[in-house]
């Protein structure tokens, strides 16, 4: 008896956990998938409609408006950030020796949530007494910055503050990335007479590529998640012009009674991660093997 | 260093520069949060928002902390400081403890099928949380914790544990299989081992998950947005309710008191033990 508790007890302590993921994330996943086929309003009901979640999902203003916001912010906000990431770590890597405190600098609003992040942005974007006013009381009394109010413009400030949060993770990741690089690989360059330039684009940067891959995923997976931001920073507003999926998930399922709707969303969501997740997975594990 | 030539020189002290400008575009948003702060009203109305406060002025402090109204009531951020805390030390030890205990079988005492597992618990690291939100509230409710503290430990812990066991159970990965078996012939047992082999190897990697936790937990807002209610709400419901409060003048002094305060835990952890915060963020990250 001891002896067969003792050969399964690693299973056992595994138990809770298996079970804890069987129920909660794939067996919620079935959950919020059957309800988004339903009619549910304020309460789940198991009346199945098909697809007309989804159609009326897709017929609405407003998630075209989301989607549209998630590919102007998800692709900017990617963009910015490995740039300004890659050109810190580079910078840093050969200028510095001692980079500590500059690299706690950069990397500092990684520890700060996105709701006090939204909360300062909101504070210095602040049409009336921020950026603007600074501007003007230098003499430029024509200045005018109110991205914040301007229905075309407020998901770029999202952007921006998103930006300043998540670039110095991408600088930590490429540093160590940098850092990483076989010595050999770059004096092997430099004897051939490659420039510094020429080095970092044929040698270092290849080597980088799972840095780079890693990044991206990460970056777009803060992207789609995106959530707090937009409800500290603009709450999503003016109206709804800079609502993301998560927003308009969150304001369907919860304050606006339309619960099958929101699942609908939510779905669609969970379908946008997997389809980069999955391939991203799936080599990484496969490189792994081999 | 002689052998470096003026233009080199000169190309070093830009790159710096650049790096240096960087650095306050960064710092910015932290100076003007602590200057504004300390600021008065009328000073804000009619200064510049860079400009450094006339004088250190505490008001705004006292009153983030202890009577500005955050939606429902106004007893300032305190309370929901302490609910933070209520919930995030339970969640961090039991999800760190979990964890451990995770990625040590999944290491070191594999099994059929426990790569599959782990497989599938990967894949809990990476889906948007709003896909399980509904039917996690019908849960919480069914267990009758909704809208309590206990109910978000419960929520916390078991959306943390994918993060912790990867952590372990990637460090321990790279500890030989073999000091498992040596202990085993001498007569010691599953958790003898794990209490006398692993754990003593463990502080950098319980650090690295510890800090993670406590980021990722005191930072959340959707879980607290959707499962708190009135009285049990995270600091991060609360300042966003104090921020969005219409009611009143805008008091942009205690915005940002009440902001420095809520960020004030995790800059702690982050100056405090930047290298393992460094660590987790890149090890839960990259590595598969």
């Amino acid at each position: 008896m001891f002896d067969y508790l003792e050969k399964h007890l690693p299973k056992l302590m595994l138990a809770p956990t298996a079970i804890v993921t069987l129920v909660c994330m794939y067996g919620f996943i079935g959950w919020t998938a059957a309800l988004s086929f339903t009619k549910s309003r304020m309460l789940p009901q198991w009346d199945f409609v098909g697809w007309q979640q989804y159609e009326r999902l897709f017929a609405n203003p407003r998630w075209h408006v989301a989607l549209d916001n998630l590919l102007v912010f998800t692709v900017l906000f990617i963009v910015i950030a490995l740039f300004l990431g890659l050109m810190l770590a580079i910078l840093l890597d050969r200028n510095i020796r001692n980079d500590g405190a500059l690299r706690t600098i950069y990397l500092y609003p990684m520890a700060v949530s996105f709701i006090v992040t939204g909360t300062a942005w909101k504070w210095i974007l602040n049409p009336g007494l921020g950026i603007e006013k600074m501007v003007r009381d230098l003499g430029f009394t024509d200045f005018e910055f109110r991205w914040l109010v301007d229905p075309d413009m407020a998901i770029y400030t999202i952007v921006i503050a998103a930006v300043w949060q998540s670039s110095g993770f991408v600088m930590a990741m490429f540093l160590s990335g940098l850092r990483g690089v076989d010595d050999s690989l770059i004096k092997a360059a430099q004897i051939d007479g490659a420039s510094t330039f020429r080095t970092y684009w044929h040698v270092i940067l290849p080597v980088m590529r799972p840095v780079f891959f890693g990044a991206v995923v990460i970056l777009s997976h803060i992207a789609i998640k995106s959530f707090d931001l937009v409800q500290s920073l603009t709450g999503g507003g003016p109206g709804y012009a800079s609502d993301l999926p998560a927003t308009f998930m969150y304001t369907h399922a919860f304050s606006r009674a339309q619960m099958g709707l929101g699942a609908a969303s939510a779905m669609v969501m969970l379908a946008g991660v997997m389809a980069i997740i999955v391939p991203y997975l799936y080599s990484e594990l496969r490189g792994k093997k081999s | 260093m002689s052998s470096l030539t003026l233009s080199k020189k000169l190309y070093k002290a830009f790159f710096i520069t650049l790096l240096l400008v960087f650095a306050l575009a960064y710092l910015g948003p932290l100076y003007v949060m602590l200057t504004t702060s300390f600021k008065g009203i009328e000073e804000i109305r009619n200064g510049n928002i860079l400009a450094l406060p006339d004088a250190l002025n505490g008001s705004a402090w006292v009153k983030a902390w202890s009577s500005a109204c955050t939606g429902g009531d106004c007893f300032g951020l305190a309370p929901y400081f302490w609910n933070s805390m209520r919930i995030v030390i339970p969640a961090l030890l039991i999800s760190t403890a979990v964890g451990a205990l995770n990625g040590y079988v999944l290491s070191q005492w594999r099994f059929k099928g426990s790569n599959f597992l782990f497989g599938a618990l990967l894949f809990g690291c990476f889906i948007p949380f709003q896909v399980i939100l509904l039917p996690m509230a019908k849960l919480l409710a069914w267990l009758g914790l909704a809208n309590t503290v206990t109910g978000l430990v419960l929520v916390h812990v078991i959306y943390g544990i994918a993060f912790t066991t990867l952590f372990f159970r990637n460090y321990y990965v790279g500890i030989p299989n073999e000091l498992v078996r040596a202990a085993r012939l001498d007569g010691a047992g599953f958790f003898a081992i794990f209490r006398h082999v692993f754990l003593p190897l463990s502080t950098p990697i319980i650090v690295v998950s510890v800090i993670w936790q406590f980021t990722q937990i005191w930072n959340d807002f959707l879980f607290g947005v959707v499962y708190s209610g009135p009285g049990t709400q995270p600091i991060t419901v609360a300042l966003n309710n104090l921020v969005n409060t219409t009611m009143g003048g805008k008091e942009y002094n205690v915005d940002m008191a009440a902001a420095v305060i809520a960020a004030l835990p995790t800059l702690v952890v982050y100056i405090v033990a930047g290298k393992y915060f460094v660590r987790g963020l890149t090890a839960g990250a990259v590595k598969g």
